[in-house]
């Protein structure tokens, strides 16, 4: 017979503004096997638990009931009061009295026979509650990290420095990210590639950090602390054990037009290629889709003049299968590109740029070395108009958020060009400045009243060439809304921040969710904003939403501890919440007829197939077995398991029947 | 074939040649634009900016009576006109409860069946298929396809073309054999109604227009709306004043120009009409 307790709570005035908790409390005592009813102001806090812990202790209960909040609130607490006890923690179960009664109704009677009625579902459904045991699963103390940007680089020397290992990978053939075509960063102006290389070297040199370049994942299987990767590392087409880095090759190949990625299709670059002089690693890369070899089937060319014969024409993606207790996400994000202003001619006038390209005609390391000059005539242009929220804050454009970084790097951009073109005139176009951040607005007030940058407030409704020059038709509202019209050699569109063209499939492979933007999507927004939904992988940096340096660079140390802190145990505990397939006497053995359905449907491969032999070691039957390691308690097996035969722990059939015929009143 | 065919006020009146351009095409193509009976005004600009309840019971009343007449699609070739049209038939299937006090004003019944077209998805639809195949005299010059603003927009509700910079009046010319060229003003303010109040905001803002065009070296300007040919045609004297220069380029329909470039005679387009002489 059940010594069933029942705690009901009137959480302050939460409950029992509506609730009549007494009530309550005093039906519950009657019901079959219940040996002990109360209820209390605050069940959670040390007295109420206290409550708890006494009445198993003296009563002897052997199952608990507690009606109060959702159990997502307060169950770890009261279970852990009731294994402090002595009971088996998965005796204890919650009646949500609080989101699914209280909250929601109207004071009176129909409220609480609500909450009686959940009460009593609860009651009937413990009777039938089994001790369960957590799982215990190891951890592999390797951190994956995806993508070397500024994110991915910190939270990789973060992870390393505290003594365990991490694995880089990142898609192009070297790390550094968008910070590396950076010329200055606000609002100290300090350049840059000089503090940004330094820890690219670090990142190479660590004895704890394996790093991919030109890498990608492939697929992952596995959960917390037992993931494993599939990488594939694209043919880079050379041996890089051999490969010195002499440039030999680069120098000499004869394809030379192709747009240089790094520098914002504004240089060009070769076939074969470093993207740039401080690359991470410092070894070339051959461009299959543009070398002359692969298209034409001769050249080579690099072979010939490769003084260690490293050219691998044959060479061929390589899948590498890694293990790792931890991934960090750090994949960074994109600005939006042409066509998608055609009012502003960006794609049709090449003096019409990006932000990310004027960062590469400001860069000592860019294709005019830090000249500002215009690509269509490389002349230095007197009047330069600067456009923040490019596409930004625009519902029309199906952009409403705001990109977060613009408004200071336009300010850092004009400030630039002023100190870089004396008797220059420059323009911003802006809606609001938001420059919240440690000297943002200092920053922004030193463009404006130092540098006499013009800030007109008000939005560009189009640009066109006329007599080469563009003319910028705007308004300033600042003005009552006067026209401005501003006949200008060069235009900076400040684009809005996008996420990554294939972060969906990328989210989808790590079964992360992500926002109707495709940035991933944080487990909480403030109180885990480095945390997915999916235990075990961070995010850092911009691939979460639009963030700067500083707030890139903090999020990847954020994820790095909590990557330390999960290391820091050798073994996870699991909550045994997890599906069984039924075991029973011989001759059936188990009910499971092996029609393994459940090994389609189970999104975690957590289902394998199981022999059952006779003494004789005869194979009898093949039935289906859930992996505990594997297994996420989805409960997918259980729909499609036709047989009845597979349950989930602390789910079962017998206890969701049992409920439904509490509320039914069969009992 | 038979379409339904509502002009509104301006193709009975200032734009006529619209008008029989728009027939004289369709007719060269075997299609029958029907006339909705006893139509009444679309409520242009005014209706809309004195009562929202009256501005979406004038169009309503239009879409009624070509229910009324068995019509499943008209062809509306004011811009003005199709985007008043459009909208209404967009409100009303959003709100139930303006729809029925629309209803009950018109004393007609209006269940949204018939499908409006402007000029551009009906030459889309039913000529331009065919169209090269029957071009004689191909078009061959120079244009600056103007869109003005209604014709695209607003987006939300149109669903049609690209707002900022809209290609399907280009696409169109092309078909016909001619060179639209790329320019900046394709859909900036013409001065719409300003031209009766203040002709030289006219002057100003057309000038604009007809200055990139010629600048840009186009022949002709091709429009597809009244307001904005009588502003770019009539008003051709604010707009030289504000230049400061004599420019003579035409302004067609998109209806004339492929209906010359069909080889129909330039009288049944009413070429005639125009205030600055049509030589192309």
């Amino acid at each position: 017979m059940s010594k069933i307790g029942v705690f009901v709570c009137h959480c302050g005035e939460n409950i029992s503004a509506t609730v009549d908790c007494a009530k309550v409390a005093e039906t519950a005592g009657n019901y079959d096997g219940v040996a002990f009813s109360v209820d209390y102001k605050y069940m959670c806090s040390d007295p109420g638990q206290n409550l708890i812990k006494s009445a198993i202790k003296e009563k002897g209960l052997t199952g608990v009931v507690v009606a109060s909040c959702s159990p997502r609130m307060h169950e770890p607490t009261f279970r852990k009061a009731c294994a402090e006890a002595g009971l088996n923690p998965f005796m204890c179960e919650m009646a949500n009295l609080r989101e699914h009664c209280s909250w929601v109704h109207e004071k009176g009677e129909a409220t609480t026979e609500k909450a009686i009625d959940l009460v009593r579902i609860l009651v009937e459904k413990v009777k039938y509650n089994h001790s369960l045991n957590e799982i215990k699963v190891p951890v592999t103390k390797t951190a994956l990290v995806i993508g070397g940007g500024i994110a991915g680089i910190q939270a990789s020397l973060d992870i390393a420095n505290t003594g365990h290992k991490v694995i880089l990978i990142e898609k192009d053939p070297s790390i550094g990210g968008h910070m590396s075509q950076l010329s200055e960063t606000f609002p100290t102006l300090d350049c840059s590639q000089c503090i940004l290389t330094p820890r690219m070297v670090e990142v190479a040199q660590h004895p704890n950090i394996t790093l991919y370049t030109y890498a990608e994942l492939e697929s992952l299987e596995g959960f917390i602390g037992n993931f494993k990767a599939k990488i594939r590392r694209k043919s880079k087409s050379i041996d890089e054990k051999l490969c010195t880095g002499c440039g030999q090759c680069t120098t000499k190949c004869p394809v030379k037009k192709i747009p240089s990625e790094f520098n914002e299709g504004l240089g060009k670059r070769t076939a074969i290629y470093v993207p740039f002089p401080q690359a991470v690693p410092n070894k070339p890369v051959i461009d299959r889709i543009n070398c002359t070899y692969y298209i034409k089937g001769k050249c080579k060319v690099c072979e010939i003049v490769c003084p260690t014969k490293a050219i691998r024409f044959d060479q061929e993606d390589q899948i590498m299968e890694v293990e790792v207790g931890a991934i960090v996400i750090a994949t960074g994000f994109t600005v939006k590109q042409p066509d998608f202003f055609p009012e502003y001619g960006y794609g049709k006038y090449p003096d019409v740029i990006t932000g990310l390209q004027f960062e590469r005609l400001a860069s000592a390391s860019g294709p005019t070395l830090g000249e500002i000059r215009r690509p269509s005539d490389d002349k230095v242009p007197e009047k330069i108009v600067f456009l923040a929220c490019a596409g930004s804050r625009d519902p029309a454009k199906g952009i409403p958020y705001c990109s977060k970084i613009c408004c200071m790097y336009i300010a850092k951009h004009a400030m630039l060009y002023q100190h870089k073109v004396h008797g220059g005139k420059s323009y911003v176009f802006y809606m609001d400045i938001r420059a919240g951040g440690k000297q943002y607005e200092e920053f922004v007030r030193r463009a404006i009243e130092d540098d006499g940058v013009n800030y007109v407030r008000g939005r560009v409704s189009r640009i066109y060439e006329k007599n080469g020059k563009l003319i910028v038709n705007g308004v300033d509202t600042l003005l009552n809304a006067m026209p401005v019209e501003i006949e200008a050699d060069m235009v900076v569109l400040a684009t809005a921040g996008i996420a990554n063209e294939g972060a969906e499939e990328l989210a989808q492979k790590l079964h992360i969710s992500y926002d109707p933007y495709k940035f991933f999507a944080e487990a909480h927004p403030k109180l885990k904003p480095v945390e997915t939904n999916t235990a075990g992988i961070f995010l850092a940096g911009a691939c979460q939403a639009p963030r700067d340096i500083p707030e890139s660079v903090a999020m990847a140390s954020g994820a790095a501890v909590k990557v330390a802190g999960l290391f820091s145990q050798d073994e996870l505990t699991r909550e045994p919440i997890i599906a069984v397939v039924n075991r029973q006497a011989p001759p059936v053995y188990s009910s499971c007829v092996g029609c393994f359905l459940c090994v389609s449907a189970c999104p975690y491969q957590a289902i394998e197939k199981e022999e059952i032999k006779n003494r004789n070691g005869e194979l009898i039957k093949l039935i289906a077995k859930v992996n505990p390691g594997l297994c996420q308690g989805c409960g997918t097996c259980v729909a499609f398991c036709r047989t009845k035969s597979i349950d989930i722990q602390g789910y079962t059939h017998e206890q969701m029947y049992t409920e439904v015929m509490a509320l039914l009143n069969e009992y | 074939m038979t379409l339904g065919f509502y002009p509104g006020c301006s193709l009975k009146g200032s734009s006529r040649e619209y008008s029989e351009s728009v027939l004289a095409v369709s007719k060269a193509f075997d299609i029958n634009l029907e006339e909705i009976k006893d139509w009444n005004c679309c409520g242009a600009t005014a209706a809309h900016n004195m009562n929202k309840e009256l501005s979406l019971a004038l169009p309503a009343r239009i879409l009624s009576l070509a229910e009324k007449q068995g019509l499943t699609e008209i062809v509306v070739p004011c811009a003005a006109c199709y985007s008043r049209l459009t909208v209404t038939k967009h409100e009303l299937s959003k709100d139930a409860t303006l729809k029925a006090a629309v209803t009950e004003a018109n004393g007609l019944e209006y269940t949204g069946s018939v499908s409006v077209l402007n000029i551009v998805q009906f030459l889309d639809k039913y000529i331009t298929p065919n169209l090269e195949n029957r071009v004689v005299k191909p078009f061959d010059h120079k244009v600056a396809c103007y869109y003005g603003c209604l014709l695209v927009r607003p987006h939300e509700i149109l669903k049609f073309d690209r707002e900022e910079d809209p290609q399907s009046l280009d696409v169109l010319m092309l078909k016909a054999g001619a060179t639209p060229i790329d320019w900046a003003f394709k859909t900036e303010c013409c001065g719409a109604g300003l031209s009766v109040s203040r002709t030289s905001s006219v002057g100003r803002l057309s000038g604009k227009i007809i200055g990139d065009a010629k600048d840009r070296g186009a022949v002709a300007v091709i429009v597809a709306c009244p307001m904005c040919h009588s502003n770019l045609d009539m008003r051709r004297d604010a707009i030289n004043s504000y230049l400061g220069e004599k420019i003579d380029i035409p302004v067609l329909y998109i209806t004339q120009a492929i209906g010359l470039a069909l080889g129909l005679d330039r009288k049944a387009l009413g070429l005639q009409r125009h205030f600055v002489k049509v030589t192309v």
